[in-house]
Parts: C-alpha cells; structure tokens; sequence
C-alpha cells in the first residue's frame, strides 16, 4: 500500500499532496519537509528510490517536478515508477502536453484524476482510456449541474 | 457584495507575491475575506472559496475554518459542490476531528445516489480516510455495492472494503460471500481491485487463506487469468510497452505467493506459469523487470523445485548486470534477502556483487556492502577482504563506521592466521580509525591479548603507525594500550615477523607523554596513556621519569586524569612493593560474546613472557579461567577448587627464603620480591569431603604408575599422575602425604619448584595435618607445564610441626617415570 505521493517542485514548493493514511498535520509537514530535503539533495545519475525510516521511498523527476511516494516494505518498487508514470500519462491525456502550470493552476482536477486512477493506496484502475472517460463524463455532469443554476450558463472551466 | 475573487485569478495574483511577507499579507486579506463569506451563509460561491482555501492550504497556510464549509459542500446537491466538499474534506479533515462523524450520513445517502459519479466520490472518500466508526456504519452499503453489476461501483467498493478491512478487521466475513465470482469479471478495472481485496483477506486472516486455497481453488483461478494475459494478443487498452495489464499481472504474482507460501499443492500448481513468466517477459524496458522482480520474489518464497530457485536467482543475477541502477538496487536488496537460504547460489555472482562496491550511486554501495558481508566465509576471505579494505579507504563517512564493523565481525569468524587478523586490524584502524565504533576498542584490545605470539609485532606496528599520526582516537587507545603493556618487547627488539625497529626508551616514552599534552587526543585517550606510562614502570628503567609524569598529572585540571596520577604516584611512595605485582602483565581475557575467537586460548597453555617475578614460584595470580580448566579435568565434578588466591599476608622474605632454596636450579633471581603465597587463606569445607583423592584422579586410566617421591621421618609423599586433560604439556600430578609416625603432623606445608622451562601452580591442600598412624592423608594438586618436554626434576621443601618442635626438610625429585614428561 502506498502512503502517501507527493508532488513538489525544484525549489522545494509543494503542488500536490495525497495521503492515504490518517496522519496528524503536524507529522504530514514532516514527511513533506523530509521527503524535500532528501529527494532534491540526490545527485543527477543516482537510482530512484530511497529508504527513509520504514518506508521505500520511490521518485522521479518530470520537467521542474518531482513525483515522490511512500511505498511498504513488500510493495514492488520497479512497479512504483510505473505507476507514477502512468498518473504523468493521465494528466498529458488531460491538459494536453501537461506542464507544471497546469498543476498549478489545475490542482483541483489533478486531485480528481488522481483519485480515479488510486484509492486508498492501491490501483483503481488500470486502463488509462477509461479512467479519461470517467473524468470527462464527470466534468460534464458538473457542466450540466451548473448549466440549471438559477438560469445561468456558466461553463465549469471558468466557475471556480 | 462583488463576488469573490475567482480561484485561477488568487493563484495568480499570489504568484507575484516577490516576498513572503507579500505573500502572507494577500492570503490574511483573501482569508478575512472568506470568512465572512462563511459567516454569510452564501450558497453560491462556497465552492468557489473552498477551493481557494485549498490553495491556501497547500502554501501551508492553516485552513481548518473550511472543515465545516466543507460537510455543507458535500450535503449540497450540486455536483460541483460535491466534488470540492469531498476534496476539501480528504485534505483538511482526518478521524481525528469530530467533525469528520458528521460526514457519515451524507456519505451514506451518496452511496445511494442515482448518479454513479457521486457514489464514487462517496466510496473514494470512505475508501481513503473513513474512520473505524465510520467503517462500522457503512460496511453494509459498500458490501452491497461489491455486488453491482456496474463494474465502474463494483472496483471502486472492493478498494473501500479493503480500507474498511484494515480499519475494522473483524468485518471481513461480511464481505466473502461477494467475493465469490469476482474474479470471473472481465472488467481490468475489477479483477485488479478483486485481487488486492482478496490479497488483504489472505494476509490478515489464516482461516480466510485457508478458505481460499482449498474452497474456492483459487489458485488455479489465478494461474488461469495470467496465462491469458501473456497469451493474449496486443490490447491497446492495457498496454504498457508491449506487455498487457503489467499491474495486474505484478498484483497476481502477489497473491500467489500469498498463496503459495508453505503450501506445497498450491506451489506446485503454479511452478510452470511461474517458469513461463519468468523465461517469457520482454526484459527491455522497466516494465518487464517489474514483473520479473516480482516473479523472483514469489518463487523465494513459496515451496518452488530447486531448478525454479536456481532461475530465479539466475535473474537475479542479470538484473546485477543491467545498465539501469533501479534494477540493480532491486537485485542487490533481494539478493540481500535470499543470501541466507539460498547461500550457495548467491555465491556465485558473488564477484558482481563486489563490483557493485564501486558504484557511483549510494543506496547501490550500501546494498553491496551489505550483502558482501554476508558472503564472507572461510574461504573467501582473503580476496573479500582485499575488496572490503579498498572499499573502506574510499567510501563515504556515513559508511565507514559500519563498513569497519563488519570487517572486524568477518575478520574475527574466518581469519585465516593471527597475523593476518592483526595485519587487518591494524589497517583499518589506521584507514578509518577516527570512525571506528567505541566498544571496538576493548575487543580489539582483548583480539590482540589473545594473540601471544603476536604481541612483539602487533606493539611494534601500532608504535609506528602512533608516530605517523596521533588523530585518531580509537587507534591511539589501542596502541597506548599496547605500548603500556608490551613496551618491554618494543624496546627490546625482537620481532619475529618484520624487521625490528630500535627504539629507546625515552622514545617511546616521548610518544605516550605527547600524547597527553595534545590537543587532538581526548580526555579517554589521555586515560589510557597515562595508565600506560605508568605500567612500564615496571617494564623500562627509567622510572624516575615516570616518576616525574606521574607526579606533574596529580594535579590536571581533568579530575579522572588526576585521580589517576594521585593513585600511582600513592603506588610509588607507599606501596611501592605491590607495583609490579598490580601491574604485571596482563592475562589473557575470556571473550564474553558468543563468537569467540577461532582457537580456545588455554591461560597456562601459553607461555607467559619473562616477567622474573612470576615464573617458578608455586602460585600464580590466576583468573577465574583456572578453575574451570580444573573443573573441565574433573570431568565437571562439583568439587570446587581452591585457588589460591594472593591476598597474601605473608612477608617477602619467604619468597626470598625459597628463591634462595631454588638457587642453584638455575634461576633468575627476581629483581623485586614478590609475595609468595603460601598457605591456603581459606578452607571450603566440601572440598574433597569424604572422597578419598584416588578416586577422582584416574590414574589407572592414565596410565603413568605413582612413584613415591619422598619418604623420611615417617612422612611419605607419593605422587599419582593424571594426564587426561586438552593439553598434553600440562602434567598433573596429585601429591598423598601420609603420616605413620604416632603423632599428627601440623601445620604441614608443602612447596615445590621446578626447573626454568617448567612452569608450576600448585593448588591448595586439602588440609594442613597430616593425621598419625596412617589414618588420612594430605592430598595437593600440582599442576606442570613442560611444553619443551624436558625431564622433569623437583625440589620439594617440607614444613611440618611434629610433637611440638619444628621440622624442615629439603629433597629433589628426580624419579618421575618417562611417560609423566614425554
């Protein structure tokens, strides 16, 4: 089971952060300041994964950000890249060429896709085509319910 | 009241926040401003400013005013509203708020909603942070919605009934009837979640796996759905780089080692899928290597034939070999696990694994390193070693200390001679000695008494490498240590090994005084150099300079170093005459760990250096080791020897009086007198109670006739021999003073001395009255060392009071029959 995936750029900022274990506030900082720390002081050509207290940790780097998550001892680490791969895959379907930006300004959709391909740190869904479905159907029924409020026809993408 | 600022436009106008000062200021304001909308009940734009507070709140700034907004968003009807609220509740709620509770209904009636979406935010929001009581409530509808037809609900409730499993194990029976045909949906989507329910179940409950292999057989379920994923043809749908569905294939393989674990018909029904996945996998791209990394775990660890193990490890292997780090990081860490089963086959990519001490990457050197030390054997040792050397000299800090560790760990069990250990010693100490653990001191100091022989060439080596350089603390403790104690063989210049080095004793001296004077050397090793300065007190001549030291220390400011000096200069003046006794030589030390060193060291099977005051007299300060070895000669009899112990009261002068005696068996006067123990201090009552002498000491066995050995006055002494002991140089012999005279002989003593290459320990006597008539006898054991097996002689000295007047008498012994010293 996964524990958590994090997201964070090179400068440290984090951009996205999914926790799937119940863990006061104070101890998710902590986990964010040392999974920072470590993960941004490894040397360019090093192997991708670490060992931080009892957890495998596993990352990658794609563009300015970081996918980091928190594995057990008996989860398969060489899998791990793939799935982070694969939720990398889901969001270029998304937003078309994905960028760190996108995130930015779009992280309450990369949380949406996140928990379409993830639950509970495990994989929910393993077919990337219709884990795109279930996005898109699911941003029409919010266009819908926001087309018969109060008579206005407001497109999702410019509610928020 | 202008609507609120829209979520991209505050991200945005963040953004160009130049300080955090700057930054802090926008969000209060932007915050005041959603509280009020809070406070304002507005419906419309609640989302709106959840969502903004989610920003916020990933900035790290506190949020926690939106935890109720947030369960008003997931009551509401609107889809939109929904999605935030849930979201905001998964990031700004845990179980660990109240708050939390008052989700469970709304979550309960979205599990009923009429729209799929909602029940799957509500299935993903119980699945990812409900509460145990949370669980309890709502297990029902999730285990009805297991059942579904709908394969997007169906995956998603089998995912939330494994949270709700972790959280609340006792409701796993509710969910086993669902399982039933679970794994006969085509859907990826719900054989994926099925097989990590099902896995859960395996994991947490015996009975549950039980139930599963021999109930629902499925194992050969499984089997079946991963043979149809290699089989099958291209599926774009699960394609990752040519291999279809490699989650749920790596999920599979998971289960069924699960599955397989202990159970030999389940490992057996899967050997040829496993044989099939493992030859088969494309080995190209990361992916296929993830199956096969999970192939090689499953077959360690279920009851696999021999030639499956043989290909995993084969794997193994390759993956040592591959370009990419992950693989081999992978390799070396399951290399790490099997090392202890599978022995043999790891061995033989052992020189892989020692090439993977030279790479770049840390966690892979580290792997390495760690399974190199578990490959150490006998056999190996010395190349490994070389390796492991090498390594230590260029590793990181972090390393060494454990690096260093382990080498004394392997050089201590496989070492080939003591030379070789003390060579290996040496070189780590001084490659990485300022990172050496602190207890390896003491046993490297214990390794290196053990080392008799060794000892010229050991102090000689740790003096050189002390002059070189005196910053490593662990090494300069170590050769202080040394020096204290063998500075004699330094000085002398005997050294068998190498070339012997001249050094005086001003010197060497020189050496240890600089090290209590510098700056690098901390207060412990001052300790120790001042300890040894003052043990070769009694090895060199030239104590007035010790003298000297030892007087200037009585007053450093660092009060153990003073309290040292105080207490050896007390040695000096006031009980000058014990200082040699208190700062002989030191005896070998018992190992107390459970690996002790290869070879059982005998304390009086080694010849003790020449320390004149201790050789020829008839006891020795022994440890506790003595007893033992007695113990051991007695066939581990109950009998508690005596020993006799030196807290002697007795004056010089009778050590004088019997080296004089020994004179002219040529030995060397001793410089200083010792105390000679003489008589017994203390009498165990049960020692030899009612047990004659004869029988516990098998001489018939033995073989050696008895001689008599004395007979004048009516005192006889004869002597049996025991030769039944691990040392064939030790003869033991157990002396029989009987009396036939009328009267008792008191205060009877009986002293021997044996020529110089002999060494003597003579025990205590069973009591000091020789009673009259023949009606007992006074039994003693002496015990002679003979290693060059010479002849053994003996001058005997009896004392005795005999109707009241004193008797004396010397002899020699000269009739020991051949088979006694041969």
């Amino acid at each position: 089971q996964m524990h958590f995936l994090l997201l964070f750029s090179r400068q440290g900022k984090l951009r996205l952060q999914k926790w799937f274990l119940p863990l006061p506030e104070r101890e998710r900082k902590k986990i964010i300041k040392d999974m920072t720390t470590m993960v941004l002081a490894r040397k360019p050509r090093t192997c991708n994964f670490l060992h931080w207290r009892d957890l495998k940790i596993v990352y990658k780097r794609y563009a300015s950000l970081y996918f980091c998550c928190g594995l057990e001892n008996q989860d398969n680490e060489l899998l791990a890249l793939e799935i982070l791969h694969r939720y990398v895959e889901l969001l270029d379907k998304y937003f078309g060429n994905v960028c760190e930006l996108d995130i930015i300004f779009n992280f309450e959709k990369a949380y949406f896709i996140l928990d379409e391909f993830l639950m509970g740190g495990e994989i929910q869904e393993t077919s990337k085509q219709s884990i795109v479905k279930s996005i898109e159907a699911s941003d029409m029924l919010q266009e819908m319910s926001m087309a018969f409020e109060g008579g206005r026809q407001t497109v999702f993408k410019s509610f928020l | 009241m202008p609507a609120p600022i829209r979520l991209r436009e505050l991200i945005r106008t963040i953004r160009t926040a130049r300080t955090q000062a700057e930054e802090r200021e926008m969000i209060q304001k932007e915050c005041a401003a959603i509280r009020s909308s809070f406070r304002e009940e507005d419906n419309t734009y609640r989302c709106r400013n959840v969502a903004k507070l989610l920003y916020m709140h990933m900035l790290g700034y506190p949020a926690h005013f939106g935890q109720l907004e947030c369960l008003k968003l997931i009551a509401s009807q609107k889809f939109t509203d929904k999605r935030i609220g849930y979201l905001g509740a998964m990031l700004l709620l845990d179980e660990r708020q109240d708050v939390h509770l008052l989700m469970t209904n709304c979550i309960k009636n979205d599990l009923n909603h009429s729209t799929q979406y909602v029940q799957g935010l509500a299935l993903c929001t119980l699945g990812c942070m409900g509460s145990s009581e949370m669980c309890r409530d709502l297990a029902g509808e999730v285990e009805k919605l297991l059942k579904t037809s709908n394969s997007y609900l169906r995956k998603k409730a089998a995912l939330c009934a494994v949270h709700v499993i972790r959280k609340v194990p006792e409701l796993m029976e509710m969910f086993l009837p669902a399982t039933k045909n679970l794994l006969s949906e085509k859907n990826h989507g719900v054989l994926h979640t099925s097989v990590v329910l099902l896995t859960e179940m395996c994991e947490r409950s015996l009975d549950m796996l039980t139930h599963f292999r021999k109930n629902e057989k499925l194992v050969p379920q499984l089997v079946r759905i991963l043979k149809n994923l290699i089989m099958s043809g291209y599926s774009p749908e699960h394609d990752v780089s040519g291999i279809s569905d490699p989650f749920l294939q790596v999920r599979i393989l998971r289960l069924l080692r699960i599955l397989g674990k202990g159970d030999d018909d389940s490992s057996e029904a899967m050997n040829d899928i496993l044989a099939q996945v493992a030859t088969n996998t494309e080995t190209s791209k990361n992916v296929g290597n993830a199956i096969l990394y999970e192939t090689v775990l499953t077959i360690m660890d279920i009851k696999s034939e021999s030639g499956l193990r043989v290909l995993a490890i084969n794997i193994l292997g390759r993956f040592l070999l591959n370009n990419d780090k992950n693989i081999r990081y992978v390799a070396l860490t399951s290399l790490l696990k099997t090392v202890q089963t599978d022995h043999n086959a790891v061995q033989r990519h052992r020189s892989t694994i020692v090439d993977c001490l030279k790479d770049l990457d840390v966690s892979i050197k580290r792997r390495a390193m760690e399974l190199s030390f578990a490959l150490v054997n006998g056999n190996n040792i010395r190349g490994m070693m070389k390796e492991l050397l090498y390594f230590l000299d260029s590793c990181d800090p972090d390393f060494k200390a454990d690096c260093a560790s382990g080498i004394f760990l392997a050089a201590e069990k496989y070492a080939p001679s003591k030379r070789w250990h003390i060579d290996t010693i040496m070189r780590v100490l001084t490659t990485a000695g300022s990172y050496v653990r602190d207890d390896s001191v003491p046993n490297l100091i214990q390794l290196i008494t053990n080392s008799v022989e060794m000892h010229a060439y050991t102090v000689q080596r740790l003096y050189k490498a002390l002059l070189d350089d005196i910053s490593q603390q662990p090494l300069v403790q170590v050769a202080s240590w040394c020096i204290g104690e063998y500075g004699d063989l330094l000085v002398s210049g005997q050294c068998e090994e190498e070339e012997p080095i001249q050094v005086t004793e001003d010197e060497v001296l020189d050496v240890l005084e600089g090290l209590l004077v510098s700056n690098l050397s901390t207060p412990v090793t001052r300790g120790f150099s001042l300890t040894a300065i003052m043990k070769l007190s009694t090895r060199f001549s030239s104590v007035n300079r010790i003298k000297k030291v030892v007087s200037i220390y009585g007053s450093s400011i660092d009060v153990e170093l003073q309290q040292r000096a105080v207490e050896y200069n007390a040695l000096f003046k006031k009980y000058d005459h014990m200082r040699p006794a208190l700062l002989e030589r030191m005896p070998i030390m018992e190992k107390t760990a459970a690996n002790g060193p290869a070879e059982i060291v005998q304390t009086n099977g080694e010849t003790e250096p020449s320390i004149p005051d201790t050789k020829h007299l008839p006891s020795i300060i022994q440890p506790a080791n003595q007893a033992n070895d007695l113990l051991d000669l007695l066939g581990g009899n109950d009998v508690v020897p005596v020993i006799q112990t030196n807290v002697n009261t007795k004056p010089a002068s009778a050590g004088g009086e019997l080296l004089d005696l020994l004179g002219d068996l040529s030995l060397t006067g001793a410089p200083t007198p010792t105390p000679a123990p003489s008589l017994p201090v203390s009498q165990p009552p049960f020692l030899l109670d009612g047990l004659t002498s004869q029988s516990l000491f098998n001489d018939i066995a033995a073989g050696i006739p008895p001689m008599t050995a004395y007979n004048k006055n009516g005192l006889k002494i004869e002597f049996t021999f025991e030769r039944s002991n691990p040392n064939p140089n030790i003869a033991v012999i157990t002396i029989h003073a009987s009396n036939s005279t009328e009267a008792d002989m008191t205060d009877f003593v009986f002293q021997a001395a044996v020529p110089k290459t002999f060494q003597l320990q003579l025990l205590s006597p069973s009591s000091n009255v020789v009673p009259a008539l023949n009606q007992g006898s006074v039994t003693q054991v002496i015990r002679i060392l003979n290693p060059q097996k010479q002849q053994l002689r003996m001058r005997v000295k009896l004392t005795y009071t005999h109707k009241g007047s004193p008797v004396q008498d010397l002899a020699e012994v000269n009739n020991f029959p051949p088979q006694s010293w041969q």
